[in-house]
C-alpha cells in the first residue's frame, strides 16, 4: 500500500527485520511489520538480553518509552512495549513481551538509567512487576493509593475521592459518590459493532415447540366468534353536510390608512429616510 | 574566686549531619507542582528525589473512553505551553494508522502553527528561566510576544490556548488571509526587535552567566543514555532534531539550521532555545511564502467532516457529519508509535487501535519524564540555588509530565 500519510519518515532499512530477527535468535517469538512499524515480540525472561543485543550490536542507543497495555482476555494479560531509537541509523523499533500479575519482567535499568521511572510508571498503573528494579515505588498516583488504575477492569471514576474537610481541617478520603451515573455513550452502530443483545432480539431464535405458532388463518389467532354481530354494523350516516346559515359574515375591518381625521401621508415610502431626519439645523435639540 | 571560661555552644569542630528538605510541591521555581526531596550538606545538594504525579489526571485512561476526535482536546491540556505541537503527534498517529492523505495547505498550516507554538513556548521558558535566576525585566518583555502568539492562535482557531486546531486529515478551518499577512509582519518587526532587546539584556549578562555556565554539565554519552531529547540533547552537542531527521508534514521542504551547544550546561540549553526561536521564524517565513491555496482538510468524508454549506444542500454530507460527530470514525486495528519534535523534546504517542471508534490504548511519551529523572545526577554537588536554574533549563511543565 502506498504511503499517503505525512507522519514522521524515519529511515527504512532494507532487510532490517530479517537482520534483527537473526540477531535476536532464540529470544524472539514473533516479528512483524505493520503500518510502517517494526515490532518484535521476545520471550519475557530474555528481555534484558534482547535489548542489550539491540543496544550494543545494532545501535539502538536510546530507550524512549516503556508502555504497558492491558488485554484482560488473554492468559498473560499485560504487554510491556519498549520503544527504541537509533540516533546513528535514524531508525525506530518496538520490542514487546507479555506478562501477568505475578510474572515479573526483568528490569532494563541495567542498560538505561532512565528505565527506572518508566518501569515505575508501568508498575504503578498496571501492576506489572520488574525483577531487579530496586526502586519500584508508585510514581504517578497518590501517596498510599491502592490498585492499578489503568487496568481495563478499574473503573474510570475510581473508588475513592478526596476533599478538604472544614471540620477536620485536613483532606479526607471517601468512597466515590456520583451525583449522576457516569455517562458512557456507545456510538457503535447496532448493525455493525454491538456486542450486546438488542432489545427484542432474544425472541428471534426458533421457538422451543414442535409446531410453531402462526397466524395465517383467523382461527389460528385464538380469537373465537365475534362477541356481538350488531356491534360490527355501521350506524353512522357519515359526516353532516355543510349548510348555508343565512347570516352574512362580518365585513373586513376598515383600513386604518383611510381614517378621515388624519391627513394623508406625504411622498413615497422611499422618502421615509428623509422624513425621519430632524427638521431645521438641529441646533434647538 | 576562680575564673570560669564561658563556652560557646556554637564554636568548635562540630559535625553537622546532612539534612533533608522539601523543595515544593508549591515553590515558584518548581514550574508547577513538583516536590523534590533534597538531601543537603550545608548548601550542597547530595541527593535529589523528585516526586512527580501531583497533577496526574489519568488522561490516557480518559482517552480510552472517548472517540478519536473527542480525545484530541486532551492533548492541548497536557503541556499547556505548547498545545498545538502535541496535537500534531496525535493527529499524525491517527493518520498513520488510517493512511490518510493530508492536503498540502493543511500541512503548511500545521507546520506554521507548530513553529508559532514553539516560539510561544520558548518565550515562556526563556522568561521563566531568566526570572528563576533573578532577572525580572526580560520576562515581562518576552511575555508580550507570547501574548501576540496567543492572539494569532485565537484568530486561527477561536481559542488562545486550547485550540484543538489540528484535526485528523487536516486542520479545523482555513485562516483568513490577513492573519498570514500579520504574522509575516510580526516576524519582520516586532519579534526581532522585542526579542533582540530582551536577549541583549541576558545573553552577555555577568550575573546570568555566573548562574548558568558550567551548571549541570551532562556528557554526550549521559545525554543519550538518559533518553534526552530536544534542546537538552542538542545542548550536549548532538545535532538531533526530529524535524530534520524524521521529517513530518512539510518539514522536509524547509531550510533551517539545528543549533547545538558545545559545553552542555544550563547556559547552552538556554542559548539553544534562543537560537531556535530565530530558526522557527525562518520556517514560518518559508511557510508563508510557499503555502499553496486549496483544501485544508482531507476530502475523505469518513475522516474529515463536510463544510457546513455543503450540509445544507446534500443529504449525504449531513449524514457524514452526523456520523462523524456521534459514532466517529473507525481506525484500522494496529499499533504505531509516532514522535514529533515538540518544543521541549520528543513528544510521542503510542496508539493501539482495535478497529473500533475509540483508542484501545493511547500512551503518551512526555518529554519531561526522562529529563526530570536526570535531576538527581545533574544536581549532585551543586548548590541549592542552582537547582532552580537546572529546572528552568529542563523546561518542565507538569501537565505533560504527570498526564
Amino acid at each position: 500500500m502506498a504511503t499517503l500519510h505525512s507522519a514522521p519518515r524515519f529511515t527504512l532499512i532494507d532487510g532490517l527485520k530479517e537482520t534483527l530477527s537473526t540477531a535476536l535468535g532464540g529470544h524472539l517469538l514473533d516479528a512483524h511489520d505493520e503500518h510502517g512499524e517494526l515490532l518484535f515480540t521476545v520471550r519475557r525472561d530474555a528481555v534484558e538480553d534482547a535489548l542489550r543485543i539491540l543496544r550494543d550490536e545494532h545501535g539502538y542507543q536510546q530507550l524512549m518509552e516503556i508502555a504497558g497495555v492491558d488485554y484482560p482476555s488473554r492468559e498473560e494479560r499485560f504487554e510491556v512495549v519498549y520503544m527504541l531509537l537509533s540516533l546513528t541509523k535514524n531508525s525506530r523499533i518496538m520490542v514487546k513481551c507479555t506478562a501477568s500479575e505475578d510474572t515479573p519482567v526483568p528490569t532494563v535499568t541495567t542498560l538505561w538509567p532512565n528505565a527506572g521511572w518508566l518501569e515505575r510508571e508501568v508498575f504503578d498503573l498496571y501492576g506489572v512487576l520488574f525483577d531487579g528494579n530496586t526502586d519500584l515505588r508508585r510514581i504517578l498516583t497518590d501517596y498510599g493509593f491502592e490498585g492499578h488504575p489503568f487496568r481495563k477492569d478499574f473503573p474510570l471514576t475510581g473508588y475513592t475521592e478526596l476533599r478538604y474537610s472544614e471540620d477536620e481541617k485536613r483532606v479526607v478520603y471517601e468512597p466515590v459518590e456520583l451525583a449522576q451515573d457516569l455517562r458512557q455513550f456507545d456510538f457503535m452502530s447496532p448493525w455493525e459493532g454491538a456486542d450486546y443483545v438488542l432489545p427484542g432480539d432474544e425472541k428471534a431464535g426458533t421457538p422451543p415447540v414442535d409446531d410453531p405458532k402462526v397466524t395465517e388463518k383467523p382461527s389460528d389467532t385464538g380469537a373465537g366468534a365475534k362477541a356481538d354481530k350488531e356491534a360490527a354494523e355501521k350506524v353512522s350516516e357519515g359526516a353532516p353536510t355543510t349548510e348555508e346559515s343565512g347570516t352574512d359574515a362580518p365585513p373586513p375591518p376598515e383600513p386604518t390608512e383611510d381614517r378621515e381625521d388624519r391627513p394623508a401621508r406625504e411622498g413615497k415610502t422611499t422618502d421615509t429616510a428623509e422624513a425621519t431626519e430632524p427638521k431645521g439645523d438641529g441646533k434647538d435639540a | 574566686m576562680s575564673m570560669q571560661l564561658e563556652r560557646s555552644p556554637t564554636t568548635g569542630d562540630e559535625v553537622i549531619s546532612n539534612y533533608t528538605i522539601n523543595f515544593g510541591p508549591q515553590h515558584p521555581a518548581a514550574h508547577g507542582v513538583l516536590r523534590m526531596v533534597m538531601e543537603l550538606d550545608g548548601e550542597i545538594i547530595e541527593r535529589v528525589d523528585p516526586h512527580v504525579g501531583l497533577l496526574h489526571r489519568g488522561t490516557e485512561k480518559l482517552i480510552e473512553h472517548k472517540t478519536y476526535l473527542q480525545a484530541l482536546p486532551y492533548f492541548d491540556r497536557l503541556d499547556y505551553c505548547s498545545p498545538l505541537c502535541q496535537e500534531h503527534s496525535y493527529v499524525l498517529a491517527i493518520e498513520k494508522l488510517m493512511n490518510v492523505e493530508v492536503p498540502e495547505r493543511a500541512q503548511y498550516l500545521r507546520v506554521l502553527f507548530a513553529e508559532l507554538t514553539r516560539i510561544s513556548n520558548h518565550m515562556l521558558n526563556i522568561g521563566a528561566h531568566v526570572m528563576d535566576v533573578g532577572a525580572m525585566t526580560p520576562n515581562l518583555w518576552v511575555f508580550e510576544l507570547r501574548e501576540d502568539c496567543m492572539n494569532f492562535f485565537e484568530r486561527a482557531s477561536g481559542a488562545r490556548m486550547h485550540s484543538a486546531y489540528f484535526r485528523p486529515g487536516g486542520v479545523h478551518q482555513d485562516v483568513p488571509e490577513k492573519l498570514l499577512v500579520d504574522i509575516g509582519e510580526w516576524l519582520d518587526t516586532r519579534l526581532p526587535e522585542l526579542f533582540g532587546d530582551a536577549m541583549s539584556l541576558v545573553l552577555d549578562n555577568r550575573i546570568f552567566k555566573q548562574r548558568n555556565v558550567d551548571i549541570a554539565h551532562v556528557s554526550r554519552d549521559d545525554a543519550i543514555a538518559w533518553g534526552f531529547s530536544g534542546p537538552m540533547i542538542r545542548a550536549a552537542g548532538i545535532p538531533w532534531d526530529l524535524r530534520k531527521s524524521q521529517p513530518y508534514d512539510v518539514y522536509d521542504r524547509m531550510e533551517f539550521d539545528i543549533p547545538v551547544g558545545t559545553n552542555s550546561d544550563c547556559y547552552d540549553r538556554f542559548v539553544v532555545r534562543v537560537k531556535e526561536v530565530y530558526e522557527s521564524a525562518k520556517i514560518i517565513k518559508q511557510c508563508l511564502a510557499q503555502m499553496p491555496s486549496g483544501p485544508i482538510a482531507s476530502d475523505d468524508r469518513k475522516v474529515a467532516p463536510p463544510k457546513r454549506g455543503e450540509m445544507k444542500q446534500s443529504m449525504e454530507a449531513l449524514i457524514h457529519h452526523f456520523k462523524l460527530y456521534t459514532e466517529g470514525f473507525h481506525v484500522p486495528a494496529g499499533e504505531v508509535y509516532v514522535a514529533t519534535e515538540s518544543p521541549k523534546g520528543e513528544f510521542g504517542v503510542y496508539l493501539v487501535s482495535d478497529g473500533s471508534n475509540k483508542p484501545y490504548r493511547c500512551k503518551i511519551r512526555p518529554t519531561a519524564f526522562s529529563h526530570l529523572q536526570a535531576m538527581d545526577f545533574m544536581c549532585r554537588g551543586h548548590m541549592l540555588p542552582d537547582a532552580t536554574a537546572i529546572l528552568g533549563a529542563i523546561d518542565v511543565v507538569f501537565g505533560e509530565c504527570d498526564r
